[in-house]
């Protein structure tokens, strides 16, 4: 058996080590260390509720609307307020805008870049790989930049700027919307529809979104050359070094519900458990401190009594990242956990022939682009300027909100309780805790700890290509992760 | 100052490290325009070494590529630093230990500092500490050469790069692109010297303006409009916290994410280019008053002119902008003589 440090990560969000014990060619344990704290929890409390909306977002430069609209949902529930059917629309178009060009960046940016590693060299699609997703120097980077960019004009009309906007409040969105602006919104959509049938799909959007099995996936992967579009060319790779046996998911998935609209979610909030859909009950989720380095409070903590006490002397600790529990259960959250709880049939599909995995996170992250750009032009479509688009409320000097959204890469949870006007406890709960949580009391391993298991390390590799897919499988965010 | 370019035709070469922060930055500079970021670093000659978002290499090869660094066997024109530096606990830096090196960043930051022909932090955390250093700073976060307003920080306030210039502050939450490349295109061509910058050693080109100059509001300004609800069009100095009449910076001369800023979005500029912007000893979004005047007037007008030209405008306000100033939309629009009783 030999052991082996990897790190750091780049193409993740933020700072990531791994420790990996290799037996016979393969991963027999692993360790996910998330190396970084900041400690927002304990910088929130005293502060004026109100004041969650400047720091939370600030939490994470990646998520930074996601946190908002949690910060945003815990503040109303606490005080009891409803968003106007404007403020809900425009917020999802501001939220929904960030979590499609996360997606892209990921896509693009973060995992593509790994297919142009020298490791693959004698593939016979290395060269076109290389030349399209080469890190900063690849062509896809020239086309998608610009296209990402003018893509978040959204944001600079709707939310002033991105990250880190205020315009997303309790009671709806401070920014309304004229009618010339409405039609200015339904332009951008109109060009960022057009790169992405361009470059991404090589088709028409509903045509991704109607894809509803394993076979039509790959029929239509077929119709045109690997070439025609990145989306052909990921399947293409993926077939080829099978990154359906990479990262297997524990098959246990959570999504609290993206989109909220009328009372009703775009992609619904649940459980999807060994292949089951279920409903979820916020009540169970608890976090365990047993191997992070903060204080112990006698067992797992209920996120509303949820403590956070820097500990370095805790001897079993070996990462910043607390380990959040769903009835004692490992969740997976994300794209694929959503489209799984929701039932779209291609991702259900997949995830009953192979399983949860590497392809299949990347496919459910691709496919939710394409819905939720179509969703995002009825938002804008639904749009009535004379109608108001926030309301107003006072905070009670006491009261206890929970906030429940999701971001790009998952289920995000703020936990909020008022005392005499002050904040007097805020907990957070990020998707990439649940994902990349470190060993509970009971010592089973997180969900990436367990995906990394079985993973196949070659001849001398120090930086094993296999660890690499299925760590950025996840979409990891990890100043979000520890906070 | 030598010229780089003029040295030597060689790619002027870029590390970044990211630690006490949220990558906002980096995402921000992500959507550079006009033109992109590829484009503009190729325009300036740059070649990023490493960037935690952006290059293919992991592990032992950053590792190495520091450590050559450090001994001296590469060079290194320019070191950014994202995020704070984390000091706590204790000193001992063990709040951000860099993945892979059991070494905590703060110290892998001095190494790398010492060897860099310029250093720039970027944003305000890397510049003074920023949100990391909120509240009662339990991580002891700070910046490169301060320690929010006070001179010292990770480097000390005598801290000079290779090229004499002290850390170079490119402070916002977070910041503009803009604000980031034309700095680093103004190093990379040997046209950035200490004259270009400003009391905190921010970078004049976007510190010389006022968040105040170009906002769409100053109609409401000059009549003391003042909006009273998060949406309200008028003026949001005078209830809502708005600091964009002292605050440094050219947002609202130049578009954030092709159309916006904090003001077009109707919420308050919290001065996010300034030291210790994070704790500002009030709500942010409510303006501190004594005796019904708000306390934060501009900071370079005598008091008393301000309460006798504000009393003065408001009386002489018209009434399309006192109605306009309290509603969420323009309700009333401006009148032309000429056709007045259409």
């Amino acid at each position: 058996m030999t052991r082996m440090i990897v790190g750091p990560f780049n193409r993740v969000e933020g700072d990531l080590e791994v420790k990996l014990e290799i037996d016979g060619g393969v991963v027999s344990q692993a360790q996910v260390n998330s190396p970084l704290y900041r400690g927002f929890e304990r910088i929130l409390s005293g502060k004026a509720p109100f004041d969650a909306l400047v720091y939370a977002p600030r939490i994470c430069g990646i998520c930074s609307v996601s946190q908002s609209v949690a910060a945003a949902r815990a503040l109303a529930d606490a005080m009891g307020l409803v968003m106007p059917a404007n403020g809900e629309r425009a917020v999802n178009l501001i939220h929904a805008t960030e979590n499609v060009a996360d997606h892209l960046t990921h896509f693009y940016l973060f995992f593509m870049p790994d297919f142009a590693r020298e490791v693959y060299a004698s593939e016979s699609w290395y060269e076109d790989a290389l030349e399209r997703f080469a890190a900063i120097k690849g062509t896809a980077a020239r086309d998608m930049l610009p296209a990402r960019a003018q893509f978040m004009h959204i944001l600079g009309l709707l939310a002033g700027k991105w990250p880190h906007t205020l315009t997303v409040q309790p009671g709806g969105s401070t920014r309304s919307v004229t009618a010339g602006e409405v039609a200015r919104l339904e332009a951008m959509l109109a060009a960022f529809r057009r790169f992405l049938e361009r470059h991404l799909y090589g088709a028409p959007l509903e045509r991704i979104a109607a894809l509803s099995s394993a076979e039509e996936l790959a029929a239509w992967a077929e119709e045109k050359p690997t070439e025609n579009s990145d989306f052909r060319r990921f399947l293409h790779y993926s077939q080829a070094l099978d990154l359906a046996a990479l990262g297997p998911s524990t098959g246990h998935y959570m999504s609290y519900g993206a989109y909220e609209d009328a009372g009703t979610h775009l992609f619904n909030r649940g459980l999807y458990m060994s292949g089951k859909a279920r409903p979820l009950d916020p009540r169970l989720i608890v976090e365990d401190l047993s191997h992070a380095w903060y204080a112990a409070s006698g067992g797992p903590q209920v996120p509303f009594d949820g403590t956070t006490l820097p500990d370095t002397e805790n001897k079993d600790a070996y990462s910043w990242c607390k380990a959040p529990r769903l009835g004692g259960d490992v969740v997976e959250t994300g794209a694929l956990a959503r489209q799984l709880v929701h039932g779209h049939p291609l991702i259900r599909d997949l995830v009953a022939r192979t399983g949860g995995n590497v392809q299949t996170r990347v496919v459910a992250r691709v496919l939710e682009i394409a819905l939720v750009v179509m969703a995002m032009e009825r938002w804008a479509g639904d749009l009535v300027p004379e109608e108001p688009f926030i309301g107003h409320g006072k905070m009670p000097d006491g009261a206890e909100g929970i906030g429940l959204t999701e971001a790009a890469r998952g289920a995000l949870g703020h936990w909020l309780r008022v005392e005499r006007g002050r904040i007097a406890n805020y907990q957070i709960i990020a998707p990439t805790t649940w994902n990349f949580s470190p060993r509970d009391e009971k010592g089973v391993p997180g969900a990436l700890e367990q995906a990394l298991e079985g993973a196949p390390v070659r001849q001398g590799e120090t930086e094993p290509v296999a660890v690499q897919h299925i760590v950025r499988s996840f979409d990891p965010c990890l100043v979000c992760t520890v906070h | 100052m030598p010229a780089l370019k003029a040295e030597s035709p060689r790619p002027v070469r870029l590390f970044w490290l990211q630690s006490g922060g949220c990558g906002g930055c980096s995402l921000s500079l992500l959507g550079a325009e006009a033109p992109d970021l590829v484009t503009v670093l190729e325009a300036a000659n740059i070649d990023v070494l490493w960037h935690p978002s952006l290059s293919v290499s992991s592990g032992a090869d950053v590792i190495g590529l520091m450590e050559r660094i450090c001994e001296g066997t590469e060079s290194l024109d320019i070191l950014c630093l994202e995020g704070s530096v984390m000091r706590g606990p204790n000193g001992t830096g063990l709040f951000h230990v860099m993945a892979g090196t059991g070494r905590a960043v703060m110290d892998w930051v001095e190494a790398l500092a010492k060897k860099a022909r310029y250093v720039i932090a970027v944003g305000s955390c890397a510049a003074y500490g920023g949100i990391t250093a909120a509240g009662s700073n339990e991580v002891e976060a700070c910046g490169l050469s301060y320690d929010g307003r006070k001179p010292g920080g990770l480097l000390g306030a005598e801290f000079r790069s290779g090229a004499g210039l002290p850390v170079i502050n490119v402070a916002g939450c977070p910041i503009h692109p803009g604000w980031l490349t034309e700095t680093l295109h103004q190093i990379a061509a040997g046209r950035f010297s200490q004259k270009d910058l400003d009391e905190w050693e921010r970078p004049l080109s976007y510190t010389m303006h006022l968040v105040h100059h170009g906002c769409a509001r100053n109609e409401f300004y000059e009549f003391k409009a003042s909006a009273e609800r998060l949406c309200d069009l008028g003026c949001m100095m005078e209830n809502l916290g708005c600091k964009g009449t002292q605050a440094r910076a050219d947002c609202n001369m130049r578009s954030w994410n092709g159309a916006g800023s904090c003001l077009d979005g109707n919420y308050p500029c919290i001065n996010c280019t300034a030291p210790s912007f994070e704790e500002p000893g009030h709500g942010f979004t409510e303006t501190p008053k004594i005796s019904g005047i708000p306390v934060g007037l501009p900071t370079d007008m005598p008091k008393a002119w301000f309460v006798a030209l504000a009393s003065l405008s408001k009386a002489a306000t018209p009434m399309r902008l006192k109605e306009n100033a309290v509603a969420d939309r323009f309700r009333q629009p401006p009148v032309d003589k000429q056709k007045k009783n259409r």
